[in-house]
């Protein structure tokens, strides 16, 4: 098992935005979230973004004393595992292909949830928005007056998942 | 904990099964599940439907569930009906709110089925 971490640039220490702290916050946020209500551990990925990833990305706003976005991307097959654990229902079963968006859109809401909830002065300070997913082979997801951010490189069930926390100035 | 009415409210389907997956492990023996995706079907679905137990998220499109909760204090039929707010937006305010609004529970996200039932089986056997 790797516990390599697959990093971006961190920029400055200011208040709201990301420091090499938010790293293991972010991962850690990560990890509880798939443990407790996925029911399977996750593991850190080595570095190198993999290839293939774009199939279904879930996005969370957030505002207030940081503003930004986290996304987490995945396959289709990891996403459709992931609505299986949660659900416990088979993964050739309808209700996980159908379920798949909305697991992962509310895996993305728990991680920002949890994450916020590791940050001094987040919880109180930062909203979320409801979860957005978007699915497609071919796309590139762009965020506005993004200043900075950070991925975390993680593996389910041996399937990378990527999350990635970009802040706005 | 037999034969309860439970309402979950909650925007994602698959929290709605998890919650409700969560109750049966909790021992309550749930006679009906009414699912609702936002506070307004919420309280349509306490209008016209007896229920024992309430358990709604909090971030929801259309109407959020401390909305609904407030809502919910006018409704004649809602009256002693224990809600347990559960919900990734864990900030000391909106629990403080969420209380005073008349929700009896607050569970954060992620959490253990061990969690729903610390908070939800004392309120079965008080409020009932």
């Amino acid at each position: 098992m790797n516990t390599e971490v697959t990093t971006t640039t961190v920029p400055g220490s200011a208040p709201g935005q990301p420091s090499e702290e938010w790293h293991s916050a972010l991962y850690e946020a990560a990890a509880q979230v798939f443990e407790m209500m996925v029911g399977e551990p996750v593991s850190r990925q080595p570095e190198g973004s993999p290839e293939g990833l774009n199939d279904t990305t879930a996005m969370v706003g957030l505002a207030g004393s940081l503003c930004g976005v986290l996304s987490i991307r995945c396959s289709t097959a990891a996403a459709v595992s992931i609505a299986s654990k949660m659900l416990g229902e088979p993964e050739h079963s309808a209700a996980c292909v159908d379920q798949q968006l909305d697991a992962l859109g509310e895996i993305c809401n728990m991680v920002a949830g949890n994450f916020k909830a590791r940050v001094d002065g987040l919880r109180e300070k930062c909203m979320l928005s409801v979860p957005t997913v978007i699915t497609g082979q071919d796309y590139t997801l762009h965020s506005l007056s993004t200043d900075s951010g950070i991925e975390v490189a993680m593996l389910f069930q041996n399937l990378p998942v990527i999350l990635r926390l970009e802040v706005h100035g | 904990m037999s034969n309860i009415r439970a309402l979950i409210v909650d925007d994602s389907s698959v929290m709605r099964k998890i919650v409700e997956r969560c109750l049966r492990q909790a021992g309550v023996e749930l006679a009906t599940v009414y699912e609702a995706s936002n506070g307004a079907e919420g309280l349509a679905v306490v209008g016209s439907n007896q229920v024992d137990l309430i358990l709604s998220d909090i971030n929801m499109p259309v109407m959020d569930g401390l909305e609904f909760v407030k809502n919910l204090q006018a409704a004649a039929n809602a009256k002693g009906i224990p809600i347990v707010m559960i919900t990734t937006e864990g900030g000391e305010a909106q629990v403080t709110q969420a209380i005073s609004l008349g929700a009896k529970g607050y569970i954060r996200k992620p959490f253990t089925p061990d969690q729903v039932k610390q908070h939800v089986v004392p309120l079965l056997r008080v409020d009932r």
